[in-house]
């Protein structure tokens, strides 16, 4: 709507810009059609005939189910952790001044943009030295790293925005710390903890790489997904799975997207 | 009287900064009180102080007879009209306005019939339902006023009030603050910059630089009467004049002050000889810049006087009542 007829940009770039976008997404949908294929030990184009069994088999696996179980709990215990701490550091760094606090910020941030591998040597490394058995709380731990900085970007942002005058003014007019935090802070972050949570699921249950290093014989989806493409049987199977965590995965993205989007606006109003 | 306020050799630093440097200060029961200082003169440290957002270094604070050091601001009978109002944006004008209200557990049916009298008390009925983001600067300022006062404080302290607002707004809300004191009779303090709003609003002002107060007195005392050199040029931009020229005009060998429309043209042969460098149209009056002697000399002089061009030598005069000796002459 904001280009009027003056800056139509030319075809060229629309062809390319068309073409750039199948090429991402293109590959998604191909995963949807292997999902209902008749053929199950290759991916053969086309495929020959379609069913709809696979969701059948799907359902009746055990170790879809198990893996599932573990993927859930694991970024369901991870978001909350996340969320947890994320809040309490950003409140921290933007509501106070105190030596290192760019520090602190930096150190918060710095396990998204090291790489999983590292990431998940450091913790395999300094698990095996503290002897700590490989469990589902490893991989807990694992994932947390990466979970408290999206919470703790998406918390910043919008204590940054709230200006630090609304605690003062809570409290001048009779309010204690929790009453302020409950009435004032919270209505006034809770989109961005929203988006911010959902985001750290989504990340957590797709994780592979740092889950690879910090779980024992346990399977989170996506490593059970890894293995599956090994087996020569019942290919379709990693279909319906994959599509499955892409509805998952994508939903929660999706609604993070719009949560924050609008930023000025607060939401959670009344009470 | 009852002490509203007071300050006993108060002090609060910041490290190597002595924002408030050992401040008495009391303010009385029922009085509309003006703390006027540059920026960064400590005033607004002050103001904090009673709120109770900053805890004095050293010294002690009494508020109607009790001692503030160490009560968090949520316990005390005090209520503050922020300079960003500081309304809270995810509320409406009513739920705003019960906050206070709200955290201290008053029903809702009482704490909303509450909000509602405050509101009509700042001239904003039926606002209730709107949020702040949809009301203009003026309104919102009418809001934190209404929003503070429901709590009926015991002091409402006010930070730059006026500031956010356009010219016309400004006086009309200063008459409106005025009166609304007068039939509340609470006690207001209030920060500011700007000296024309500390005169025409306060019962008593407070001068502040580099965290000391300068002079404690009257709109009329600190004006006609400043105590020292930094408060008679802040305070209206009075002209200063060194010893040696009092002496020469009719007075002591001391710094004296003499507000710019005590000076008036004279004819020649009598007065100061002066030579004009500029001149200001203020509507009302003029102001002509002048140099006399040497000294940068501000007069202002009513509207359809006939007046001389820049350059123009004049001679100036004053009565010598006018002429005022400094208390403090460092």
């Amino acid at each position: 709507m904001r280009s009027d007829a003056a800056h139509r940009s030319p075809p060229g770039l629309k062809i390319a810009a068309g073409l750039g976008l199948a090429f991402l997404h293109l590959p998604i949908l191909l995963i949807f059609v292997y999902a209902f294929t008749t053929e199950e030990r290759s991916y053969q184009w086309p495929p020959p005939g379609f069913t709809a069994r696979w969701l059948a088999v799907t359902w009746n696996r055990p170790d879809v189910w198990e893996a599932l179980a573990l993927s859930v709990k694991v970024a369901s215990i991870s978001t909350v952790i996340a969320l947890v701490l994320g809040t309490l550091c950003a409140a921290a760094v933007s509501g106070s001044r105190f030596f290192g606090r760019e520090a602190i910020s930096l150190l918060v941030i710095l396990p998204i943009a090291l790489p999983g591998i590292i990431t998940g040597i450091a913790l395999r490394s300094a698990f095996s030295l503290a002897e700590i058995p490989f469990s589902f709380w490893t991989i807990v731990l694992g994932h947390a790293t990466f979970c408290v900085v999206v919470v703790y970007n998406n918390a910043i942002a919008r204590f940054r925005r709230t200006s630090g005058s609304l605690m003062e003014a809570s409290m001048d007019l009779g309010a204690d710390a929790f009453q302020t935090f409950r009435y004032v802070i919270l209505p006034n972050i809770g989109t961005a903890l929203l988006a911010g949570g959902m985001l750290a699921f989504a990340l957590s249950f797709d994780e592979v790489i740092v889950t690879t290093f910090t779980a024992g014989q346990q399977q989170t989806l996506p490593i059970w997904m890894l293995e599956e493409l090994v087996r020569p049987r019942q290919r379709p199977v990693t279909n319906v799975v994959a599509m499955v965590v892409v509805l998952v995965t994508f939903l929660p993205i999706l609604a993070a997207y719009y949560l924050t989007r609008d930023g000025d606006q607060v939401a959670g109003g009344g009470k | 009287m009852t002490t509203a306020v007071s300050f006993q050799e108060v002090s609060r630093h910041f490290g190597a900064v002595r924002a408030v440097d050992r401040v008495d200060l009391d303010i009385r029961e029922g009085e509309f009180f003006a703390m006027l200082g540059p920026s960064g003169s400590g005033k607004t440290t002050c103001l904090r102080l009673m709120a109770g957002f900053e805890q004095p270094t050293a010294g002690h604070i009494e508020i109607f007879g009790e001692t503030a050091e160490g009560v968090p601001p949520y316990r005390r009978s005090v209520n503050t009209v922020f300079q960003d109002y500081a309304l809270f944006p995810h509320l409406n004008v009513l739920d705003n306005v019960a906050y206070g209200l709200m955290v201290r557990g008053v029903a809702r049916a009482e704490r909303h019939a509450q909000a509602e009298a405050a509101l009509d008390l700042v001239k904003l009925p039926g606002y209730g339902g709107r949020k702040p983001g949809q009301l203009s600067g003026g309104q919102r300022q009418r809001v934190a006023l209404a929003r503070a006062l429901v709590n009926r404080p015991k002091v409402l302290l006010l930070d730059e009030p006026l500031g956010a607002l356009d010219l016309k707004l400004r006086e009309q809300m200063q008459e409106e603050l005025k009166s609304l004191q007068k039939a509340l009779g609470i006690t207001f303090v209030f920060v500011t910059h700007d000296q024309g709003e500390a005169l025409s609003m306060a019962d008593r002002i407070a001068v502040f630089s580099e965290g000391r107060i300068m002079q404690i007195g009257t709109p009329e005392e600190v004006y006609k009467r400043p105590r020292s050199r930094f408060v008679a040029d802040f305070v209206g931009s009075s002209n200063v004049l060194p010893p040696d020229f009092t002496a020469r005009h009719g007075g002591a060998r001391q710094w004296a002050s003499l507000r710019p429309e005590a000076l008036r043209l004279a004819e020649d042969g009598v007065g100061i000889a002066a030579t004009v460098v500029g001149r200001a149209y203020l509507g009302a009056s003029t102001r002509l810049i002048l140099d006399a002697e040497g000294e940068r000399i501000h007069a202002v002089l009513p509207a359809g006087a006939s007046l001389p061009g820049d350059g123009a030598a004049i001679r100036l005069a004053f009565d010598k009542a006018d002429l005022h000796v400094m208390e403090d002459q460092s």
